[in-house]
């Protein structure tokens, strides 16, 4: 208790012989280890770009503390924690995983601390009126919409669809049993399979049986390719459609001609140079690339870390209004940006233009999301 | 359904079976020799892929450091266990048992990887550096323990598999690999269609369990072998070292499982936890044959992947729950239609 009071005193000292600095203090969570870091880590270096891009925030430093929560919910809870009462934070960014991602936002809630969450977490916050928490990433439901909405353009009438059996193939299901109910298409097969099966013949046999016009692709990542490699052995010629979690450099190798042709929906980082000069993600995500470049000394190969980016923008753009209320560090800073996160409007970033309002977790809308094409092993921009 | 269908799902069965008949029979050759239901072999095949995937595409494998790191160990609890017993004259041939071979592997694999080598010289060093890992936990996890019983083993079993896959996220990293297909050949008769690789496999599951039948069942080593599972002292009465003969059930446990993770890493993607649901349905198939019989063994695990083949037809979501449920009637039907042996009778 003593050291806590020299603590604050020192503090307090500190903020009287510097009146005209308040550093702005960003706690960021993200899973380098476990198993949500092949995604965790992809987060970390959009941090690191963003940082590189941008360290300063309405004129004051930015003081960027990083933490592993290991991909377990428990270790991030106690991050949080820490980083609110320990290092006083202004805001929180995080993590790399779903239920690790819940947690932080229940202490967020509890310590009054604004979140801006990295991961697809449920739509709508658990109390509308005490809303501390919002989310960057694009809807599952928004996802697999644009597909469908695309398959009906492209005159797909029939879809087998085929899908992890989990809770993302579940919500991919979901999403195309939405475009049934509004009479867009047909949804004739429902097949699943683990992540650690073997072969999916018999589910691709179904499908094939009922001859759809194309297949809709449930999986993620690696796996992924799976049911495109059966389906191409079982000389299947209807076109094949997915979703953003299929964008990985190992789905490619591994999918290889069966993969070929796909189309899916993903943020339109993946193709940036590709996109026409007046899309509003193409000079800001040429720049993210760059500034990721001198960061992490490599090329972007993940979607995630401009996710990170554009949560980094998200919380500058607050932060320019935060500031003329209070100062960084101060109680009434973390509710007046919360106030900002939550009135972004109309605000572009790599991924999506955002529009956060309270009582919605997510701010973005259709232009988040564009159709890529697997072309010769590369991502094409099919407007 | 048609009889096309039906073909096909058949000979699809027949492949993913024969996956599982390798890991089947490498778990009832280190139970008919230790007693010990050796849940983590379907980790190990895992990271012999792994170790591959490494390999081929030019990292360092995380073999490496397992390798030390368990080495190191043996070698601290048999230098303890030899010097509380007064037996200090034995430890430099312990400590080259257990430390310097394994480094001598580890050092020339390192030297053979700067060259540049061909696939099936790659899935040997795999082979070749995993080949150390199980003996080396057998003298850490299992010497200690090898009279308790099978219940204790069983249970000393699951924790080591829980151990290994932590170790595996540690040494090998959260990633899926799929290896290069040794052929992506494939020919097709009337409706169905047989790849290469598959009719490897096969074959290999077919020779293996055939020549682990006849080397059990006909050899002298091989009935010593055996001999030491049924009763430790009265194999020890014989001259037969139970230590080692454990030891030599390892090595050949291990590169089984070894050759069974090559030859399924170009057909499916392979994560670090991937191991444990291959052993689990590959253990249905050893408990059809008992834990004892291979050609039985082999019956059953070709029985289970034919069932998971026409299960994932008919209903994909609750495939698993079909293949898992047959477990329950034939654990009934074994329990109550074999005579117990007297060893169990005598715990």
């Amino acid at each position: 208790m003593r050291r806590r009071a020299v603590l604050t005193a020192t503090l307090l000292a500190l903020s009287f012989l510097t009146p005209a600095r308040a550093d702005v203090t960003i706690g960021f969570v993200t899973s380098l280890s476990g198993p949500g870091s092949a995604i965790g880590i992809g987060y970390a270096k959009g941090i690191a770009a963003a940082y590189e891009y941008k360290s300063q925030m309405a004129g004051q430093k930015v003081r960027l503390i990083q933490l592993d929560d290991g991909s377990d919910p428990s270790a991030a809870t106690r991050n949080a924690r820490k980083l609110i009462e320990e290092e006083k934070v202004d805001v929180l960014i995080g993590t790399a995983t779903v239920p690790s991602t819940v947690a932080m936002i229940s202490v967020a809630t509890e310590l009054k601390v604004p979140m801006i969450c990295i991961s697809p977490i449920p739509p709508k916050p658990t109390s509308a009126s005490d809303q501390w928490a919002i989310t960057v990433p694009q809807s599952a439901d928004l996802l697999v919409k644009i597909v469908a909405d695309r398959m009906k353009r492209d005159g797909v009438k029939k879809v087998g669809y085929i899908g992890f059996s989990d809770g993302w193939g579940d919500l991919v299901y979901a999403g195309a049993k939405a475009a049934e109910q509004r009479g867009d298409l047909q949804v004739v097969t429902n097949e699943r399979y683990a992540r650690t099966d073997t072969s999916v013949t018999g589910q691709v046999l179904r499908i094939v049986a009922a001859r759809p016009d194309a297949v809709l692709d449930g999986g993620s990542a690696t796996q992924g390719a799976l049911p495109l490699l059966a389906l191409s052995e079982r000389g299947f010629k209807g076109a094949i459609y997915g979703t953003g979690a299929l964008v990985n450099p190992e789905f490619v190798r591994v999918g290889g001609k069966a993969a070929e042709g796909i189309k899916l929906s993903v943020g339109p980082v993946v193709v940036s140079e590709q996109l026409p000069d007046d899309h509003f993600a193409k000079k800001l995500s040429l720049e993210f690339r760059a500034a990721y470049e001198r960061a992490n000394k490599g090329p972007v190969t993940d979607q995630f870390s401009g996710l990170s980016f554009d949560a980094w923008r998200i919380l500058d753009n607050a932060v320019e209004r935060a500031i003329k209320i209070s100062r960084p560090g101060e109680t009434g800073f973390r509710t007046a940006l919360r106030d900002a996160i939550l009135s972004t409007h109309e605000f572009p970033g790599v991924h999506a233009v955002y529009n956060f309002k309270p009582g919605e977790n997510y701010g973005v809308d259709e232009r988040s999301l564009v159709i890529v094409q697997l072309v010769n092993g590369a991502w094409k921009y099919v407007p | 359904m048609t009889n096309d269908i039906a073909a096909i799902l058949a000979v699809d069965g027949i492949a993913t079976g024969a996956i599982y008949v390798l890991v089947a029979i490498g778990t009832v050759l280190i139970f008919s020799v230790t007693r010990v239901i050796y849940i983590p072999f379907g980790d190990i095949a895992a990271f012999t892929v792994l170790t591959l995937a490494a390999i081929q595409t030019g990292h360092v494998p995380g073999t490496f450091g397992l390798v030390l790191v368990l080495a190191c160990l043996a070698s601290l609890i048999e230098v303890a266990s030899l010097w509380r017993a007064r037996r200090a004259r034995e430890i430099p041939r312990a400590l080259g048992f257990y430390l310097v071979l394994p480094a001598i592997i580890v050092g020339c694999a390192w030297i053979a990887l700067s060259f540049k080598l061909s696939m099936p010289l790659q899935a040997l060093i795999a082979l070749i550096l995993m080949a150390p890992i199980t003996p080396l936990l057998d003298r850490i996890v299992f010497r200690p323990i090898a009279d308790a019983s099978v219940l204790l083993l069983l249970i000393v079993s699951m924790a080591l598999h829980f151990a290994l896959i932590g170790l595996g996220l540690l040494f090998f990293g959260p990633e899926g690999v799929r290896t290069e297909p040794i052929t992506s050949a494939s020919f097709e008769v009337g409706p169905m269609q047989f790849s290469v690789q598959s009719l490897i496999i096969v074959a290999a599951a077919l020779i293996l369990s055939v020549a682990l039948f006849l080397f059990f069942d006909l050899t002298l080593p091989g009935k010593s072998l055996r001999a030491t599972a049924m009763n430790r002292t009265g194999a020890r009465l014989m001259g037969i070292r139970p230590a080692r003969a454990g030891t030599i059930a390892y090595i050949v446990g291990s590169l089984m499982a070894g050759v069974s993770g090559i030859l399924i890493a170009p057909v499916n993607t392979i994560f670090y936890d991937s191991g444990f649901l291959l052993g689990l349905k590959a253990f249905i198939g050893a408990i059809i044959g008992g834990m004892a019989s291979y050609p039985a063994t082999a019956l059953g695990a070709v029985l289970v992947g034919l069932l998971e083949s026409f299960a994932s037809f008919q209903s994909s979501a609750l495939k698993d729950v079909i293949v898992f449920s047959l477990l329950i009637p034939i654990l009934l039907w074994r329990s109550l239609s074999q005579v117990h042996s007297e060893e169990e009778v005598e715990e």
